[in-house]
């Protein structure tokens, strides 16, 4: 069974996610593929900004922080 | 320097051609992720023989630098960081075109060892254009204590080109890197690099273009990576062949054909190719670190994440860097006070002994007016009031920058600025703007999304520099503070802290204002990597701090100071009608700063310190005493009761003090953003906004104060 689908910055601090779609285009999508958010890629949720955004994510190894904006163009299933 | 764009060719320049003349000289890329240590192998291969400046007709930087090994002379290019090669940004165009269409004799990779998976990415990549590629992995000692093992042989073994382990700070491994450079470029070692396979459907794709691509370029290019990128269609790749290659691939009717053919089935079927792309070429890295990085603890990153936890946290995060930022600036302000007196002790000695000799062959006092009372005098005072803090604030942030500290500032201030439409790292650069604004402009570099660095470069003068911030506290102390004798009294420090959070705000709305309009078409993007917490390396942090920004800063200033000094010197000293100069300017200015709530003086004293901030105080005593030269006043009371006499009263001082935040930006920042944009237009307009604003904000607060009766 599939587990649903939820944007990643919805993704509670602390959890994984395993990256399913990208719906971001052009820039955006090109600069998110290039740090490693591919399909399948397992993304972990750090830290949120004192301020309330942006979020950390681990991801291959390395700390990207994104605004929800951004993030909320990645859906991730919980994992 | 000297990287300006009269050449004909595009990368004539970038090689100087002289270098190129010599048979047995070779150029050496070096390529990179950013945060990876790059910039640290760049400067232990190449010491202090290296020179920076632009690429022609861009805004990134272009580091040279040489070394030798053995016999042979190599010319090492530090390209920008980058993470792809798949041209997102100027800068990943520049490493492309350079990789492709220079052809580099050899190309060092720089992949970080704590994070190789992401690194390897862009070295697949590179391998993909060119087979003279060297592998170095840095930061092995980070890695080692992380507990994250890299087999280099195995690595090495698997890419089919050499990889060479570093630490180019404690200068491990890099005879070794310089000998496999040497192999590789003098072509002693053939490499036999690993090339990615791609799916099915994008080698058919390959298969269909390729022989076409190499028909008509022969094999001056690498057909088949274009053929790949003719795939993910880049218009900036295309003009970029043509103009390294003459051949136009747009006109040519044949590929044309081919293209929009492959175009259309990739839309018809449905296929984004470079996601295909990109989804191989990192499916592959994660392959390959897999075989070869291994890792004795299962969470690496724990203490980095313990310190993320307090720095970022929800209590901490912000107290902690108001806390550190404060620390600096009052280890800055507290600091330069004694070195700067004995600096200007010295140069009013060195003043005595030229004027001494100059009497000594009874030169004429015009001379000696122009040359010591004018641009001597004038060039000291700026160097005296400017070198102390910028040696001792440019150094702590340097740190702070080093440790890893502050893109966690940037994190946590963030929504602020997403709010004002703009980046998160421009808080770093309005921190450094404290420090000087020209050295914040330059630190606009860093952030990577096009519309947000011209924000950041526009509005840096909203923060009070330290040129500006001794007159900013002289004239709170006299006029707002009650007790003037009690400099450090709460009134002043309450009302130079509001009009630093007046630059502040005024920052953020100017920020949101540009967005919304002149800048409004250019792209925006953002995402901001923690790199890891680094031991900072004192030694290359005071080097690098005092000549790359002390230094830099201070010969631009000093260079614009000299000529303004006996500018204002003549000014001061010619008469008309037994009028100098400069009362007839300022007599002519009056009505207008009266607008203002200023007066001709003071207008004109702004206008004169267009070099630099720190000699509007002076100019003002100066011109208000009748006197030829700048001079100091021995005391703020004194300097009250001048002012005082010449009819200011508390709203000429709020004025003052508003049109100090709110002016021109100095000529040396000036110049730094028409060199940082290429573009005179967004110089203009630097300069116009910050103007613009005090204007406004000075005739209204003058007006109203007048209306209701205040002054």
């Amino acid at each position: 069974m599939q587990n649903q689908l939820i944007p990643l910055h919805m993704l509670p601090v602390g959890c994984f996610g395993k990256v399913s779609v990208l719906t971001a285009a052009d820039h955006v999508r090109r600069r998110m593929l290039d740090l490693g958010f591919i399909k399948n890629t397992v993304v972990e949720a750090l830290r949120r900004s004192p301020s309330g955004d942006p979020t950390a994510y681990q991801v291959r190894g390395a700390v990207i922080a994104l605004r929800s904006e951004e993030a909320a163009q990645i859906l991730v299933e919980i994992c | 320097m000297g990287l300006t764009r009269q050449s004909t060719g595009l990368y004539s320049l970038i090689i100087p051609k002289q270098k190129r003349q010599v048979p047995q000289d070779f150029v050496i890329a070096l390529a990179g992720n950013p945060n990876t240590g790059k910039s640290t192998v760049f400067n232990s291969l190449t010491g202090l023989k290296q020179h920076t400046g632009n690429w022609p007709g861009k805004t990134v930087t272009n580091a040279q630098g040489t070394f030798t090994h053995k016999d042979k002379n190599f010319l090492l290019v530090d390209l920008p960081g980058t993470y792809s090669l798949f041209a997102n940004s100027a800068e990943e165009e520049v490493a492309r075109d350079f990789i492709c269409f220079a052809k580099p004799d050899a190309t060092v990779v720089v992949l970080d060892a704590t994070c190789l998976e992401r690194n390897l990415n862009l070295a697949l990549q590179i391998m993909e254009i060119t087979d003279k590629v060297i592998i170095c992995v840095n930061l092995l000692d980070e890695a080692r204590r992380k507990k994250i093992r890299i087999d280099l042989a195995k690595l090495s073994e698997i890419l089919g080109v050499p990889v060479v382990g570093t630490n180019a700070r404690d200068g491990i491994g890099l005879a070794e890197l310089k000998n496999a450079v040497y192999e590789v470029a003098t072509g002693k070692r053939k490499n036999n690099p690993l090339k990615v396979t791609y799916q099915q459907v994008i080698e058919k794709y390959v298969d269909f273009l390729q022989p076409e691509l190499t028909k008509l370029l022969q094999d001056s290019f690498n057909t088949r990576w274009l053929s790949l990128r003719l795939l993910d269609y880049d218009p900036s790749l295309w003009q970029a062949l043509q103009e390294h290659s003459g051949f136009a691939p747009g006109q040519n009717r044949k590929l044309s054909g081919l293209s929009a053919a492959v175009q259309k089935d990739l839309s018809i079927r449905e296929i984004k190719a470079r996601d295909l792309l990109i989804e191989t070429i990192i499916t592959q890295a994660e392959a390959i670190s897999a075989r070869t990085v291994t890792y004795e603890t299962r969470q690496p990153n724990a203490l980095d994440r313990r310190i993320d936890s307090i720095v970022t946290s929800k209590t901490f995060g912000i107290p902690l860097m108001l806390a550190l930022l404060g620390m600096i600036f009052w280890l800055t302000i507290a600091g330069a006070n004694y070195p700067s007196e004995l600096l200007s002790k010295a140069f009013a000695h060195i003043e005595e002994l030229l004027t001494a000799w100059f009497q000594s062959w009874r030169a004429p006092s015009w001379l000696h007016g122009i040359l010591v009372l004018g641009m001597y005098k004038t060039m000291s005072w700026v160097v005296s009031v400017m070198l102390p803090p910028m040696a001792i604030f440019f150094p702590l942030f340097t740190l702070l920058e080093d440790l890893g500290y502050l893109p966690r500032v940037a994190f946590n201030l963030d929504n602020f600025f997403k709010k004002a439409c703009a980046h998160g790292k421009q808080s770093l650069t309005m921190c450094m703007g404290f420090g000087c604004n020209a050295a914040g402009v330059i630190a606009c570099r860093i952030i990577d999304s096009p519309r947000e660095r011209l924000i950041a470069t526009v509005t840096n003068n909203f923060v009070p520099c330290n040129g500006r911030f001794p007159m900013l506290i002289a004239i709170a102390t006299i006029f707002v503070a009650n007790n003037p004798i009690s400099y450090s009294s709460l009134g002043a420090v309450l009302s130079v802290m509001a009009i630093v959070i007046l630059g502040v705000l005024l920052t953020l709305l100017v920020s949101r204002i540009l967005s919304r309009t002149v800048l409004k078409g250019l792209p925006s993007s953002f995402t901001l990597e923690l790199p890891p917490y680094r031991k900072p390396q004192l030694l290359r942090i005071i080097v690098r701090s005092v000549l790359d920004r002390t230094v830099f800063v201070l010969a631009r200033a000093v260079s614009v100071s000299a000529p303004a000094g006996a500018i204002i010197w003549l000014m001061a000293n010619l008469t008309f009608n037994d009028v100098s100069l400069l009362k007839h300017c300022a007599d002519f200015l009056d009505p207008f700063a009266h607008l203002l709530g200023l007066d001709g003086f003071i207008l004109m004293a702004f206008i004169l310190g267009l070099p630099a901030n720190e000699i509007v105080i002076p100019i003002l005593v100066m011109s208000y005493m009748s006197q030829g030269t700048m001079l100091e006043l021995d005391s703020l009371t004194a300097m009250r009761q001048l002012f005082i006499a010449n009819g200011w009263n508390p709203l000429t001082a709020v004025c003052t003090m508003l049109f100090a935040l709110n002016h021109w930006p100095c000529a040396t920042t000036l110049l730094t953003i028409r060199k940082e944009t290429q573009s005179l237009k967004w110089t203009l307009l630097s300069f116009l906004v910050p103007t613009l604003t005090g204007f406004i904000l000075c005739f209204s607060v003058a007006q109203l104060a007048r209306l209701l009766g205040l002054a």
